[in-house]
Formats: structure tokens, sequence, C-alpha cells
């Protein structure tokens, strides 16, 4: 299609993406600076993109004021155990929808998919009464068994969308094989599932880092709290130290970044699927 | 189990004979069933039974009071403002998110240097935890040293300072602002995905017979993409309206409640007057017109659909 352009066309398509650049890593980038840059800088009035002076102060202030290397342990805690409950959890369920086979399987999965689009602040009140009652408050226990089921559906869904492109000659062949059902999922569909298991549990993962509403009800205590929690509660007395927050802030999202990044050709086709099913 | 491969399965007992297939299916669904009835369905229905009393944890009381939430709620000036607000911003983010996304997609669907750097970075804004968003739009968009200010200032766009979320006038405003930053690049790439199923032949035949960018773009691209677009914009809806991190950390509802929302006003009525019978009525309200709009958006996509066949 390139040689039917006109220059104006190709002048028009390359401003569009300059400006699609700049939306999607401008507000960032600037977040990035100003956490290197002193406080009196950021309130002088001529704002710099290149920190100067370049000052580590805000970091400092986050880690040994702040004490957010205790929000980024709960939330490292809760976000890997939610991960691996939701493939194991959704890897059973996809791989029973996918290849035993149950009746209605399109109307459960739409069912567990309608799931997901529950107000959430709708279960938060029943949740914290039955939290409350069971002494849960306050652990990472009741964030857990919480973002298990956030994250379930669209765990659920994609892995389903995977096992449905494995051929199912390998059913048949394991299966005269004598191979057993627990057998099959465990010994050759999960192994081959590999790539697809890395991107839905990157997806829990990030679901349960980012997650907010649940954490602000059921954490009261730095012991607990996750990082949305914390940095949502950066505030000084006087003032709003914009640089601490962006320090924290850069901390908190920049492995996040590397990881998508990293992984995001597969993260896009995986969400897509789930997302629209085409 | 895995001796077990190897074994030619005639005549053998096999493990997956000791379980009939319908019993390993509802075994390996259970776990599933399980955290989703408790975590999600059981709320559900709690949060309805709880709206029908007048449960508080302050006065301990939890008696049946029937109705008396919904008439209560019927006549509160706060929750109409609340909801009117949430539908507000629900409109206003999702036709902007769709259009501006449809740009943005139609962009990336031809072929450009950089191409895998620009879709690269779009998932940023989607991967940022939405906590860390509203923060960094509180500076960006801060009354006094914020640099959108001082960028409109010094394009001579504003003669003062716009006191963005400070204000009840421009507060709501920037908040969707915020969120159309935010989802805007993840739209995009879903439509574009829908996009690229296009058949190119299509539109090069059209090219072939002299139609004009546009007129390929609306006659051709644009109705095979109508599905794609009313699904993707019935999830974006569903979402917007449930919006709760952006304005609980941005304005907290404020200033004077006018960007409070109905998920921010039914935290508030939980968890700071403890009224959770009350509270309840709120949410199940928003339950209630939350499936009406998903209702209404399935109806129109099915007439959609109809009348393209």
């Amino acid at each position: 299609m390139n040689d039917t352009r006109s220059p104006l066309q190709t002048v028009f398509i390359y401003l569009g993406a300059l400006l699609i650049l700049v939306w999607s890593g401008g507000p960032f980038i600037w977040q990035f600076s100003t956490s290197f840059q002193l406080d009196k800088a950021l309130t002088s009035g001529s704002p710099s993109l290149i920190p100067d002076p370049f000052t580590l102060e805000h970091y400092y202030n986050a880690f040994v004021e702040k004490e957010l290397h205790r929000y980024v342990w709960n939330s490292l805690v809760v976000s890997l155990a939610t991960t691996f409950l939701c493939l194991f959890v959704g890897s059973l369920a996809a791989f029973a929808l996918s290849r035993l086979n149950i009746r209605g399987r399109f109307g459960i999965l739409m069912v567990i998919l309608s799931v997901s689009m529950f107000p959430q602040i709708a279960l938060v009140g029943p949740l914290y009464l039955v939290a409350t009652n069971l002494g849960l408050l306050d652990t990472y226990t009741a964030l857990i068994i919480t973002y298990l089921a956030l994250g379930l559906p669209l765990v659920t869904w994609v892995l389903f969308g995977y096992f449905e492109t494995l051929p199912r000659e390998i059913d048949e062949a394991a299966r005269m094989d004598g191979v057993s059902v627990p057998g099959l999922l465990w010994h050759i569909i999960l192994p081959m599932s590999l790539p697809s298991l890395v991107t839905t549990g990157l997806l829990a993962f990030i679901t349960a880092w980012n997650e907010f509403l649940f954490a602000l009800a059921f954490t009261s205590n730095i012991d607990r709290q996750t990082i949305p929690v914390g940095i949502a509660n950066f505030t000084n007395q006087y003032y709003v130290p914009w640089g601490d927050i962006a320090a924290a802030s850069a901390v908190v999202t920049v492995p996040l970044i590397v990881l998508v990044l990293f992984f995001q050709r597969h993260i896009i086709e995986g969400l897509t699927q789930g997302g629209i099913k085409e | 189990m895995s001796a077990a491969a190897t074994v030619p399965g005639i005549g053998r007992p096999r493990l997956g004979k000791a379980l009939p297939s319908a019993l390993w299916a509802l075994l390996l669904l259970t776990p599933a069933f399980v955290s989703l009835a408790s975590v999600s369905f059981y709320p559900i229905v709690n949060g309805l039974y709880l709206s029908l009393t007048n449960t508080s944890l302050i006065t301990q009381e939890n008696e049946f009071s029937g109705f008396a939430n919904y008439v209560q709620l019927w006549g509160d000036a706060q929750f109409w403002n609340a909801w009117w607000h949430t539908m507000w911003f629900t409109a206003a983010s999702t036709v902007l998110e769709t259009v501006i996304g449809l740009c943005m997609a139609l962009i990336l669907c031809e072929a450009f240097k950089g191409r895998g750097l620009v879709r690269a970075a779009m998932l940023v804004p989607w991967a940022m935890p939405t906590v860390v968003t509203s923060k960094m739009f509180g500076w960006l968009f801060d009354g006094q040293n914020g640099i959108i200010n001082y960028i409109l200032l010094h394009a001579g766009l504003i003669d003062q300072n716009i006191n963005w979320y400070g204000s009840p006038d421009t507060a709501m405003t920037t908040i969707i602002i915020a969120d159309v930053w935010k989802t805007t690049p993840f739209m995009a790439l879903l439509l574009l995905t829908g996009l690229q199923t296009v058949p190119n032949s299509l539109i090069e035949a059209a090219r072939m017979d002299g139609a004009k960018g546009w007129i390929t773009f609306w006659y051709i691209r644009l109705p095979l993409l109508m599905p794609t677009l009313l699904i993707a914009g019935l999830f974006r809806a569903l979402d917007a309206f449930r919006v709760f991190d952006l304005v609980y950390v941005l304005t907290g509802g404020g200033p004077a409640d006018s960007t409070e929302t109905l998920s921010t006003l039914s935290y508030k009525v939980l968890f700071s007057t403890l009224q959770f019978g009350y509270g309840s009525a709120v949410s199940t309200a928003m339950f209630v017109t939350e499936g009406i709009i998903a209702l209404a958006f399935c109806l129109y996509l099915i007439r959609q659909i109809r009348r393209a066949q």
C-alpha cells in the first residue's frame, strides 16, 4: 500500500504516530523526570524536562519516611499468590470447558465473563461483613481470595481460547495410550500452553497489583496495605509532595512497564481474544 | 500417571476410567465455581437483602425494613446528583475513547517505521495502576505548578491558570481527560485487531475503482468494523460506569460534590457512615442501572447485526 500514498498522507501518518507516542509516553516521562527534581525546581514556574540539579531526595523520602518497601512487599505477596491461584483454578476450569464434553459450555463461559462486569462496589459491603465475621480484616488471605475471583474470569477466558487452538488429535492419542484426565492436563496440555500461561499470569498479576477498592476497604495499616493504598495516602500536612509521589509512582510502575513491553505481543493477542471474540 | 501413558490401554484399568468424564468436569469446575459463587454471587444476593434492612454498624441494628431504603433513595438529591455524574462520565468517556481510539487504530493500520515502538508505548497507560494515573494527573493538572497550565499559558490558549480539579466547573472534565488518556490507547489496540480482519483485497478493489480514502473508510471499513466497535464500546461503558479509583484519589468526589459518582457515594455511605443497609441500596440501584445499560446495548447490537444480514 506504500506506493499508493501521497507525500501529504505520509506526513499525516507520521504526525499521527508521533501524537500517539507523545500521548502514551509523555505524561509518564514527565512524572519520571519530576521524581528527580528538587521541590524548588518544580515550583519555580519554569518547568524543565531535564532535572537540574539532579536529586534522589524524593526516592529517599519515599523509602525512608513513607516506608514504600513495606507496601511493595505486601503487594508482591498478594499479587504472586493471586497469580498462582488464578492460573491453577483457571486452567482446571478452562481445561474442563475446552476438553471435556460439557453441555452448555458457552453458556457457562458467558456467565463467567459477565461476572467480571459486576460493579465491584456492590461486592465490597457484603464481603467486608464476611471478612469481619471471619476475622479476616487486615490479612493477606482476604485480599487473595477476593483477587482470585476478580482475575478468574479473564484468566479462564484467555486460557480457554488457547486450549481451543490445540489440536484435538492429541487428546485422542493420549486417550488411546490410556492417559487419565488429569494426566492429559498436567503432562500434555499445560506444557504446551506455557506461553499462554505466562501471559495470563501477567494479566492476573497486574489485576492484583493495581487493585485499589478492596485493599482500601479490607486493610487499615501498613502491615497489610498494598501499593495503591499506600500511594493514595501519600500526603504531607501542609502541601502535596508531588516529587515523593512521582518517585513512588516510578518505583511501582517501571517494573510493570518493563514486563508489559517484554510480553507485549502476547498480551495484545490474549486480551483481544478476551475482549472480543471474533 | 506418566507410566500409564506408555501402556497400550486396551483391557487395562485406566485412571481415566475410574471417574466418568462428566464427574471429572464437575470436579475441575468446582474450584472456579466456589470462588465466583462466594466472592461475586453471594455478595450480590446478600447486598440485595441488606438493602431491605436498616443495617448499621454504628447502631448495631439489622432489622427488615422493606423498601424504606429505596423510598429514601428516590428522594435523595445526593444520589441523583451522583447518578447523573456517573451517566455523564460514562457517556462522555466511552464516546471520546471510541472515536479517538478509532482514529489511532486507523493510523496504526498503515505501515510506517517505528510502528512496533508506538504499539508498545500504547500499553503503558493501560498497565499503570489507576491510583498512579490519578496522582499523575493531579500533578499534570495542578492549579499552580501543573505543566498543562504552563503549556496552555505559554501557547496563549488561556490567560490565567485554570484550577482544573479544584473548581466545580472543570473537575469532572479533568477526570474524563484522565480516563480518556488511560483507556484510549488500549481501545485503539482492540479496534486495530478488528480492522486487520477487514480483507485488504476489498480496499484495494475500491481504490482501483477510484474510491477516495474516506469513502473506502465509510462504506467498507466502518460497516465491517461495526460489531467490534459496538462490543468494545459496551465493555468500555460498563467499565466506565464503575469508575472509583480515579475519582476517589483525585478529588474524593469534590469540590462541592461536583465529581461524586455512584461508586464513590456508595463507598462513603458504606464506610464513612457505616450504614450498610442504605449503602447496599445505593449499590443495588447502581447494579440495576448497569444491567439496563448492558441490556439496551445488547438489544441495539442484535438489531444492528440483523439489519446487516
